[in-house]
């Protein structure tokens, strides 16, 4: 199973936080991040990117975007 | 999906930080007090004197910068479908945060926008306010480390998110009710500054354009000063610090075109020469803008796009600027206040038991 994390309504940059910490304990090669908003989804994007993860898909979902990103 | 948002690429942050560093310079010769074209803090402060939450003759406009800023950026967030009402992620302790982080910038005098803007204009001591914001936000990241949450928001009404732009739209309203009369230091409600930084500004149209078009850019390109130092120290994401940084570049060489530079420490506009109460005021500004998430710029942006915590923020800042007047905890060109320095000691105590009470349980 995918890890999910849940940054839904965090202030910054606790998004980010909960991002690098799922890649950085994680087993999994993909997560799935979701957030409420743009500026959220913005810096999970580049922090994912600062990882070398890859954003396979971000998608509209339940006022806010569910955002898929994975490593080789 | 949207289109990407040009704004919030690397150019687009320097770009913004840009239009922010000319028009603030400028700002300055159109009016505005010495090294504060723009101060988040200052200006707040001194919306706080028109209403008179507090009665320093001397810092009492109503700064049409300031309403423009969350109008402009709600504005942006309708047009671009990002304006999402949300509440509830501890308005109170947002609130406390906002009045400690007014108190503490009110010893410094400056936000972190007038710190670089200062230091744009030759004054050496906003080296001391930079160096002690960036203490206070590192103090911050620490906290953020170890788990440091003010908790989740929830979806709300669309009335919520419409709360501090309407509080806006009738201070602007007030302001041409009560227009400035030459010479008085009131106008119906509101209360103005015959001398003093308060009787020095732009004229109020152009000031309103430039708050209103600063608030569209900063709300798209997520412009924040305080995110700049935090995402350096905490990731080595130098995303933010590269608008930070071009806001200082950009106006150092206006105000070198304008012959508004004039380097030095002492007989600096609006500041004084106590280091350690520069460096600590700040440092205090810092962490509280740190634990809550954002710079008083940003947080007025946020209110725009319907982010009613920092709306109970900015009201926490024009509150606390209220306090530090009235009690005498703000500075002023003679150094601090009566109490400036008891207000930052119990501002820190404030902010550390925040910082230590208020963690995600770790599972």
């Amino acid at each position: 199973m995918t890890t999910t994390v849940d940054a839904r309504g965090l202030s910054c940059p606790q998004p980010v936080i909960l991002t690098l910490d799922a890649i950085k304990n994680g087993k999994d090669k993909a997560l799935v991040v979701l957030v409420d908003t743009d500026t959220s989804k913005e810096n999970v994007m580049r922090a994912a990117a600062s990882q070398g993860y890859r954003v396979e898909a971000v998608a509209p979902e339940a006022n806010g975007y569910r955002i898929a990103i994975a490593k080789d | 999906m949207q289109g990407k948002n040009i704004l919030a690429t690397r150019w687009g942050i320097i770009g913004v930080g840009a239009v922010i560093g000319v028009l603030a310079a400028v700002l300055q010769k159109l009016g505005n007090p010495g090294n504060m074209g723009i101060c988040v803090a200052c200006f707040e402060r001194d919306i706080a004197g028109a209403l008179g939450l507090h009665r320093a003759a001397v810092v009492q406009y109503m700064r049409p910068e300031i309403i423009g800023f969350v109008l402009g950026s709600m504005i942006a967030a309708y047009i671009f479908k990002e304006f999402r009402p949300r509440v509830g992620s501890a308005p109170i302790v947002r609130f406390v945060l906002g009045a400690f982080a007014m108190i503490g910038a009110l010893v410094f005098l400056g936000c972190p926008w007038r710190a670089v803007l200062r230091l744009a204009g030759g004054d050496g001591n906003a080296i001391l306010g930079l160096l002690g914001l960036t203490f206070g936000i590192w103090i911050g990241t620490l906290f953020l480390k170890n788990g440091y949450t003010l908790g989740r928001t929830q979806t709300t009404h669309t009335t919520v998110g419409w709360m501090l732009p309407l509080i806006m739209l009738g201070f602007l309203a007030l302001t041409l009710i009560f227009p400035q009369v030459a010479g008085q230091d009131q106008s119906g409600v509101l209360l103005y500054s015959a001398k003093g930084p308060g009787a020095m500004h732009a004229p109020l149209l152009i000031a309103l354009i430039v708050g209103l078009g600063i608030g569209f850019l900063a709300q798209r390109s997520r412009f924040c000063t305080m995110g700049a130092i935090r995402d350096t120290v905490l990731f080595g994401q130098t995303h933010l610090l590269s608008g930070f940084i071009s806001l200082l570049v950009l106006a150092f060489l206006t105000n070198l075109l304008l012959g508004q530079f004039k380097p030095g420490f002492s007989d600096q506009p609006v500041a004084h020469t106590m280091h350690i109460w520069n460096f600590a005021g700040m440092a205090l500004a810092g962490l509280a803008f740190a634990l809550a998430g954002g710079c008083p710029g940003r947080q007025l942006f946020l209110s725009g796009e319907g982010d009613g915590d920092a709306a109970v923020f900015v009201l926490g800042m024009i509150v606390g600027a209220g306090f530090a007047h009235n009690f005498g905890l703000a500075s002023s060109p003679t150094g601090v206040g009566p109490h400036g320095i008891a207000a930052v000691v119990v501002g820190f105590l404030a902010c550390l038991f925040i910082g230590f009470s208020m963690r995600r349980k770790v599972a």
